[in-house]
């Protein structure tokens, strides 16, 4: 364990007793999420995305399992099935739609999770595993999303599984034998369909696999927290249980609360209406468009359209886009300042704010379609993307002049409260 | 440092008796919620795998028995499961109403397994009520068994005209599901 | 490695993608074609259904009123594939009234002749689909100048405008403006097409389908105008799309209210919890 003064399980009851030397594990989920994980006393609201995450993909699984009971892998009757969940089943509407929102709501989570990590620098030392292992999770969520997506084999999901993998023809030489190895043919069909349904059915097992080895690494150096500060001694922390249990109780009642009004009032609203179409491999629908969570992606494949260096705009658009994502392996090496929390960096923060400008405005971008002005400003944006991580963040960790850190976690929180903690003062 | 650490504890002049009770039920109230929804999320979860929609429509068929010569039988589908309906001769029923329901291991009479005035029409599901198989007898120049009737082959199970077990593993005779003459030839199913 | 990576190799690799980008921004642009669909077509006019909003209930009456349009106007041509006549059922016609309704349908069900195996049709039960007015692609598209009627059981969810773009591209077919002309001279509508503003491309195969008042006419007395059957069969299908609209919009209230009960006694529990920690 992390910290010497975290909390000893020592079960009463003689059945747990039993248990404990038989198989530990109430003693492993007492030091995971018990009150055997000291955690900092200051954690925020954005502390709770971690564990809403982890509800999401709970939900996923659950309502997935339930939904392969009733779906036909099969180009000929895919779409169908689908169709006789929304209708036919009992409560498979139900089903259906919060599997379908809840791609979008573990996507909403999963960003503000990395944000938070962004802001308040839980990507540094000595926490580099944690975050290397969050943007394993993050990738795998994408191709599970984007597998997901094809399955009810509507227009846009033959038309988005179409242009995925035609990301694979950018490869020059292997390209396209590659690609149709992917679909088992020319054009995405049955073979495909197959296939994505096994992995999207995979995947997700993964992914909680991944995420005990995130949370695994978290536990080495323990939580970061706003000040990013670390951990100087016992009256800096709480234990997870019931402290923030409690706290996480009260986050997922909200989710739970935001996710229902779209599941049950709008449950539409995020999906595109092509896809109520039956997939037709002789018309491409008007605009293409991913889902949302991929548009700042989409956003910077599209902006590279000249060839440069010897070098496809295609082959250009597949390799930013990849390394858009791939960057945030590097960054812990890349923000060289020892400084975590954006809270007392003053350059920094500025920066970190025009990021997430930057991310929407790319979002934006790749919803519209392919004209000007939107063209232009995507490229703008997406050159933006990448000199914020990969030039601006090495430079401003070299210039910047933090901000006096506070001494403690527990000095940080009194600070500013000194008023109310007078009286206690005077006590003692 | 020290100074500080003390406002980790409760203060004293909070806890008043009634105040731990208020918090303590808050607490309990809140988990019970929780667990009341967790509860009720359980039912859609498990009412998904009862027969959806299409399946119940389907609960109900209607069939033309018209074409159906006096000796013969048919097997249709209802339900996914096949039925036997069969169109008795007079011998046949002869046979089945000289036997003493009393002696048989699942008693009742050809009356009671079918319509009145309709008691040439027998109607049944094919299913041995031993462990589900497909009776022989229905098809033209299948064996039907010693009594005549229908013969299961999985584990011998003889059925008579009244498709009564009479020997054989099977416990009870094959099953009659609801039905009505909706004309004189238009058997409805369920 | 890692120890150059941050100071050197990213900001090499940030700047090809910049330059790549950069360039690509200046590259000069051709100019973007105006085209007669940018400037003429319009979004749908507004439409109200007892549907809509979190309350939201299907108006039966109309539900049944607009079935009457699809019966009498809309299936020559439309499939509604994924919609059983015992669907109807939910809507307010009684057992009886399905059954018939089924056993009168004008296209016959595909089967097969039970003496010769021989392709064959026979009449609808209440637990068929609804039948395609046509066998297959090919026979729609012969019948209807090479243009394919889309089956009509999601159309509502499968169109931008929803239940409101039915409306409008019912009724909104007009003449060519003058003034579209006079702008695009190359943009007149063939004339196998019709010219409808509510279309994408503003030219569409279907003639238009409610061609006059009173066309259909109704049991309940309804006046059948052109709008009021318009309105009703896009209310008719916006029920074949989301039949489980009333459930959903049930479950709905009932389980944000136990929701919201929950979270304010998860936020009470958790104010007491933390109540002698400052945090």
């Amino acid at each position: 364990m992390s910290f010497p003064w975290a909390e000893h399980y020592a079960p009463k009851h003689p059945f747990m007793r039993w248990m404990d030397e038989k198989l530990p594990l109430p003693r492993l989920v007492y030091n995971a999420v018990g009150a055997g994980y000291p955690v900092p006393r200051n954690l925020n609201y954005f502390w709770n995305f971690g564990v809403l995450a982890g509800a999401a993909l709970g939900i996923q699984i659950l309502t997935g399992i339930i939904l392969a009971m009733h779906y036909a892998a099969n180009a000929g009757v895919a779409f169908d099935s689908v169709e006789h969940i929304m209708r036919d089943v009992n409560s498979g509407w139900l089903l259906r739609y919060a599997h379908a929102n809840g791609a979008s709501f573990f996507f909403i989570v999963v960003y503000l999770h990395i944000f938070r990590g962004l802001f308040y620098g839980s990507y540094k030392a000595p926490r580099e595993m944690v975050w290397l292992l969050g943007v394993v999770i993050f990738l795998l969520m994408m191709a599970t999303a984007f597998m997901g997506y094809v399955l009810p084999w509507g227009q846009m999901s033959f038309w988005g599984a179409q242009v995925i993998t035609g990301f694979f023809s950018a490869i020059p030489v292997v390209g396209e034998p590659i690609r149709v190895w992917l679909l088992g043919g020319f054009a995405p069909d049955n073979a495909a369909l197959n296939r994505f349904f096994s992995l999207h059915y995979l995947l997700p097992f993964v992914i909680a696999a991944v995420i005990v080895l995130h949370i695994w690494a978290l536990h080495i150096p323990g939580s970061n927290n706003p000040t990013g500060v670390e951990v100087k001694g016992p009256q800096d922390t709480v234990p997870f249980h019931p402290y923030y249990t409690a706290k996480d109780g009260f986050g997922l009642g909200v989710f739970l609360l935001c996710f229902s009004l779209l599941l049950f009032f709008a449950p539409n609203a995020l999906g595109h209406p092509d896809n109520y179409i039956p997939a037709n491999p002789l018309s491409t629908p008007a605009h293409i468009v991913p889902e949302w969570y991929f548009w700042p992606f989409y956003a910077i494949l599209r902006a590279f359209t000249v060839n440069f260096l010897w070098v496809p705009a295609k082959l250009w658009g597949v390799v930013a886009m990849f390394a858009a994502i791939a960057l945030l392996f590097f960054l812990p090496w890349i923000d060289r300042s020892p400084v975590r929390s954006a809270n007392y960096r003053p350059m920094y923060k500025w920066f970190f704010w025009v990021l997430v400008a930057d991310v929407i405005l790319l979002g934006f971008i790749g919803k519209s379609p392919a004209e000007e002005p939107y063209v232009r400003i995507g490229q703008f944006a997406a050159a933006y993307y990448f000199a914020h991580f990969l030039i601006i963040l090495p430079i401003i960790s070299r210039i910047e002049r933090p901000l006096a850190l506070p001494n403690s976690i527990t000095e940080s929180v009194l600070h500013g409260e000194a008023e109310e903690a007078a009286p206690l003062g005077q006590q003692a | 440092m020290a100074t500080l650490e003390h406002t980790d504890e409760p203060n004293p002049a909070e806890v008043g008796e009634s105040g731990v009770r208020r918090r303590d039920f808050i607490n309990i109230a809140a988990v019970s919620f929780a667990g009341a929804g967790a509860v009720a999320v359980v039912f859609p979860l498990v009412n998904q795998m009862n027969p959806s929609a299409d399946v119940l429509a389907l609960a109900s068929i209607e069939v033309d028995v018209s074409k159906i010569a006096e000796g013969q039988a048919i097997k249709t589908s209802w339900r996914k499961q096949p039925v036997f309906i069969r169109n008795l001769t007079a011998k046949e029923i002869a046979e089945a109403n000289a036997v003493d329901p009393a002696s048989l291991r699942d008693p009742a009479t050809l009356a009671e397994r079918t319509k009145e005035g309709k008691q040439n029409w027998l109607i049944t599901l094919g299913v041995c009520t031993h462990l589900g198989c497909v009776p022989l007898g229905a098809g033209e120049g299948e064996p039907r068994g010693d009594f005549g009737g229908y013969f299961c082959p999985c584990h011998g199970s003889h059925y008579d005209t009244a498709a009564r077990i009479r020997k054989g593993p099977a416990p009870l005779n094959l099953h009659v599901p609801d039905y009505k003459f909706a004309s004189d030839t238009v058997v409805q199913i369920g | 490695m890692l120890r150059f990576f941050g100071p050197f190799i990213a900001p090499i690799v940030g700047l090809g993608f910049v330059l790549a980008l950069t360039v690509a921004f200046f590259m000069p642009r051709e100019a973007a074609q105006v085209t007669a669909q940018h400037e003429f077509h319009r979004e749908p006019m507004e439409l109200h259904l007892a549907s809509d909003g979190p309350f939201g209930r299907f108006d039966r009456q109309q539900l049944q009123r607009g079935f009457q349009v699809y019966k009498e106007v809309c299936s020559a041509c439309h499939s509604l594939s994924l919609v059983a006549f015992h669907d109807l059922e939910q809507i307010g016609f009684t057992k009886a009234e399905v059954k018939a309704i089924a056993n009168q349908w004008a296209t016959e069900q595909p089967s097969i002749n039970p003496d010769t195996g021989e392709p064959a049709t026979r009449k609808n039960l209440a637990s068929d689909k609804f039948p395609s007015p046509y066998a297959n692609e090919t026979a729609a598209r012969a019948a209807n100048n090479n243009a394919l009627p889309p089956d009509l059981s999601l159309i509502t969810k499968s169109r931008e405008g929803h239940a409101a773009y039915v409306h409008s591209l019912l009724i909104g077919y007009q003449d060519q403006p003058a003034e579209l002309l006079k702008k695009f001279p190359d943009a007149k509508t063939p004339p196998s097409l019709h010219y409808n503003p509510y279309f994408a491309n503003l030219n569409i195969a279907m003639p238009p389908p409610l061609a006059a008042d009173g066309q259909v006419t109704y049991a309940d007395g309804t006046n059948a105008t052109r709008d009021q059957m318009a309105q009703d069969v896009a209310a008719f299908l916006t029920w074949t799309a989301e039949p489980k609209l009333e459930n959903r919009h049930r479950a709905g209230i009932a389980v944000v209210l136990f929701l919201l009960v929950t979270t304010i006694l998860a936020y009470l529990a958790y104010r007491n919890i933390w109540a002698d920690k400052k945090h």
